[in-house]
């Protein structure tokens, strides 16, 4: 809004110059309507706080911490209960590595040569296919992880169980592909031409322009592209809870099955979960860990990725 | 002055190799591309094939059943249904009222940080957190039980970031000039977001609700932890009645289960042919969800050729 | 500085500003400006990028007002009210219903040229349909439109040509019978015919309105203005009788902008 200093306080106001008080107050109204619908968004998160917090010190009134990260059990429904997170923490991790494994090069080189090589027809036919890739529900991935992707392992590799982190690994890192090669083409782009036209007026090739030029200038972008994806993988549940089996065996082994923080929430989702049971404590107390690493998670790729859009 | 015989072959045979490397390099990004589509077709291929024998009229009539063969997604369907109504009733409002105040009147105080802030927070949370705020919430302190309305409040507060991104980016396409014409004809706040703002960024807000639905419908992980019950054989209370006023709902306090919970339900059975059950509703769940992006965007391109900036 | 007045000729002052200053944050973008408007006449402001004139327009109907950190001082009146628009109890609303503009570019919305015309008239809440379509064929009229658009006032306002748009825009900005009309250089994205038709106008316009123009072509401000304001880096240099400033003008800095030695 813009001010005037006092000169002319003197001078009168007409009728039809002055203010009139029923649309003042109208408009007021309305933006106060605007307003509280914007402010629900920080409801959300108080009430996720909240919730997972009030949960927590139940649970951590009957657990002490240092169990709950030092144990290597979990076994929470037991009459010998163990909860040591390290368990879920260990599934959780190794999915989301074998994920990242296949996700950042896959995904980084589609973003590469979407950006520097591809020709617009070959952006119109790529557009499609990333899409249609991450729009499909995470529980089809899951059937698909389960009863097609598995029995192909399983025929590579014998030893393969029925159920393992490599197997929904994989599929979810294919999931996750888009993710990945999205931002970080989008950082790619945002690179001046100017210059990618230094570099090729020195005779260097379109590969050595990309890897030598584009991608170092937009390595913040694309260091927020692999973040966000490791956020979603160790947000992922579907797929873990339908191929990667639910025994939370602590293994680094991915071609065992083993349960990860979400899809133990799930588990204990699906049978009976009596309000106040410990059961009911438990899966706030991994929801909370959870929610740390990928807020830690998230909120370096958000960093990152404005970081890159403020410089170009 | 030009170079000697041998320097001028091995300059020659520098660029054929670093051309070479180049085109390796295209040929790889071409075969990353084919695996992702290769995923895509193999996923389509295998549960048309696995669910070939489930694909009748019935299937989409029948209740679940013990009967493998004689089991139908109806009250799956109907569930889906009846919680994409919820979901986009509050989803939409809300979020378009979110997009518009960021836009076109949030002032810069720090008010206005903290709110931008959050929304993209809550872009990144998982989906099964959203499924422990209700059960915590929504479930138990606010006693909205296991139900239609919680799974659709559940599903509105998860998309939400979603329509307030698509309403911001299409309210800031709108050209300055056009506000200031508004304005200067005497036009109140008011005025010109009901009268310009919300019809000209009207096709970038309907692009992000319908891809914020076709992202709900797949969702399963916050709806199992609400309690979405997996053999549901009956349908919610039907919302129109014979006495007046007509309308009723009964519905939205009901029991429930959705799509992704039954391909997930019959999934997880060791039974196979229930599998075949649950390729044939996942294809029918990878269809919804195909055209509703396709209408997304089918719908942008009609909207948006009236508007030339 | 200056502070001229209107040479002795019968005309009433429309609109005055005494000792007028406007801050954009800390920028003094505006020093002391003393300028009258003449009842249906037209004054041109006229000097180099960033000297202020637009500004000092858009001042009149409170534009600055949509961005913060801006600053009003001093007064801005408008008569036959003598009230001083920038004091904060008047509502802007009412003054941008009395004082209309038009924009550089050509700004139709994306709605029916009828539609365009009249929307001055919704918004004060008018909806009767007899009404409105008198209205729209009066502000056409006045704007030389009407002949060309009469038999398509539902087509979109898009499907005009840059003149003829811009002619659209001045018939939307006639449509709320102004009593100022602000012209924000009206020409400089139009070909020289659209550009020759346009002041025609203004010089028809004025008979009903009082019009300030802003223009960047001094040609354009000696063709079109009665009176012509040179100004140079937010100060107001010389005010006066269009003919006396360009053929004798006072100041040497004026004389040294017009004859084309800067600027």
């Amino acid at each position: 809004m813009s001010s005037t200093s006092a000169v002319s306080a003197l001078r009168p106001v007409s009728d039809r110059l002055a203010k009139r008080a029923s649309r003042h107050v109208k408009e007021r109204i309305i933006e106060a309507i605007l307003f509280a619908s914007a402010a629900i968004s920080v409801f959300v998160t108080l009430g996720i706080v909240y919730v997972l917090l009030k949960e927590s010190i139940v649970f951590f009134s009957q657990v002490s911490v240092v169990d709950f990260l030092t144990d290597t059990q979990w076994t929470p429904l037991f009459d010998d209960a163990h909860f040591g997170i390290m368990v879920l923490l260990s599934g959780t991790a190794v999915s989301s590595f074998v994920a990242l494994l296949v996700a950042i090069p896959i995904g980084t080189i589609i973003a590469i040569y979407l950006s520097e090589f591809a020709t617009p027809h070959a952006r119109e036919i790529a557009k499609p296919i990333l899409e249609v890739l991450s729009g499909i529900p995470t529980v089809v991935f899951g059937f698909f992880a389960l009863l097609f992707v598995t029995p192909i392992l399983q025929w590579f590799l014998p030893s393969l169980p029925g159920f393992s982190l490599l197997s929904a690994g994989i599929v979810m890192g294919i999931m996750i592909i888009p993710i990945v090669s999205s931002i970080s083409e989008d950082a790619m782009r945002a690179v001046p031409m100017s210059l990618r036209e230094g570099s090729y007026a020195m005779g260097a090739t379109r590969l050595q322009t990309a890897l030598r030029v584009v991608f170092p200038a937009a390595i913040s972008g694309i260091a927020a592209a692999y973040i966000l994806g490791i956020a979603r993988a160790v947000g992922e549940t579907m797929i873990l809870a339908i191929a990667a089996g639910m025994q939370p065996n602590l293994v680094w082994d991915p071609m065992e099955p083993a349960a990860t923080i979400t899809s133990f929430i799930v588990q204990v989702a699906l049978g009976d979960l009596p309000h106040g049971s410990v059961g009911y404590n438990t899966i706030f107390a991994a929801g909370l860990t959870l929610m740390l690493f990928t807020l830690v998670f998230n909120m370096l790729g958000f960093w990152l990725q404005r970081r890159y859009r403020e410089r170009y | 002055m030009s170079l000697p015989a041998e320097e001028i072959a091995a300059i020659r045979a520098n660029i054929a190799s670093r051309k070479t490397r180049d085109l390796i390099f295209t040929s790889i990004g071409v075969l990353c591309l084919a695996l992702a589509l290769a995923t895509i077709a193999a996923l389509f291929v295998d549960m048309a094939i696995t669910g070939w024998d489930r694909f009748r009229p019935g299937f989409f009539t029948d209740f679940p059943s013990r009967k493998a063969v004689q089991a139908g997604i109806l009250s799956a369907w109907v569930g889906s249904l009846a919680v994409m109504i919820v979901t986009a009733v509050v989803a939409i409002p809300l979020g378009v009222a979110a997009g518009i105040w960021l836009e076109e009147y949030a002032p810069k105080h720090w008010i206005t940080d903290v709110i931008e802030i959050n929304i993209n927070n809550l872009a990144g949370v998982p989906s099964i957190i959203y499924g422990l705020l209700a059960l915590g919430l929504f479930v138990y302190t606010f006693g909205l039980g296991q139900s239609v309305q919680t799974a659709g409040l559940t599903l509105a507060l998860l998309i939400l970031p979603v329509v307030i991104v698509s309403t911001r980016e299409a309210i800031r396409s709108i050209p300055q000039m056009i506000r200031e014409a508004a304005y200067g004809l005497g036009a109140t706040k008011w005025q010109t977001v009901k009268d310009h703002i919300v019809p000209y960024s009207l096709p970038g807000i309907l692009t992000g609700i319908i891809l914020g639905l076709s992202r709900a419908i797949g969702e399963t992980a916050p709806i199992i932890t609400i309690g979405a019950l997996t053999f549901i054989a009956f349908l919610p209370p039907s919302p129109i009645t014979d006495t007046a006023p007509f309308l009723n709902f009964e519905w939205l306090k009901a029991p429930f289960t959705v799509m992704p919970i039954q391909i997930f339900n019959w999934t997880s059975r060791p039974d196979s042919a229930f599998h075949q059950n649950a390729a044939a509703a996942g294809a029918v769940l990878v269809a919804m969800t195909l055209a509703m992006n396709a209408l997304a965007i089918w719908l942008r391109y009609r909207l948006r050729k009236n508007i030339k900036w | 500085m200056n502070t001229p007045k209107l040479p002795p000729t019968p005309t009433k002052i429309k609109a005055e500003t005494k000792n007028f200053n406007f801050y954009y944050g800390d920028f003094h973008a505006l020093k002391n400006i003393n300028i009258q408007l003449g009842e249906n006449q037209v004054t041109a402001l006229i000097g180099p990028s960033g000297c202020g004139k637009s500004t000092l327009l858009r001042s009149f109907n409170r534009m600055h007002d949509l961005y913060a950190g801006n600053r009003y001082e001093g007064e801005l009146i408008l008569h036959p009210d003598d009230t001083n628009l920038v004091d904060p109890r008047v509502d802007p609303i009412e003054v941008r219903m009395r004082l209309s503009m038009v924009f550089q570019k050509p700004n139709p919305f994306p709605k029916s040229i009828y539609e365009n015309v009249i929307y001055g008239q919704r918004v004060r809440g008018v909806t009767k349909r007899s009404v409105l379509d008198d209205k729209v064929e009066e502000a056409l009229t006045n704007a030389a439109l009407w002949d060309e658009v009469k038999h398509r006032l539902h087509d979109m306002a898009f499907a005009l040509s840059g003149g003829q748009q811009q002619r659209l825009c001045i018939a939307r900005a006639l449509a709320t019978d102004p009593e100022v009309l602000l012209f924000d250089e009206p020409t400089s994205a139009l070909d020289p015919i659209a550009t020759a038709s346009i002041e025609e106008l203004i010089d028809e316009l004025k008979k009903k309105v009082t019009i300030l123009i802003v223009t960047h072509n001094m040609q354009q401000a000696a063709r079109v203005s009665d009176y012509t304001a040179y100004m140079y880096l937010g100060e107001m240099i010389e005010f006066g009788v269009t003919d006396e400033i360009f053929i004798k003008p006072k100041d040497k800095r004026t004389e040294d902008y017009i004859t084309g030695r800067f600027g």
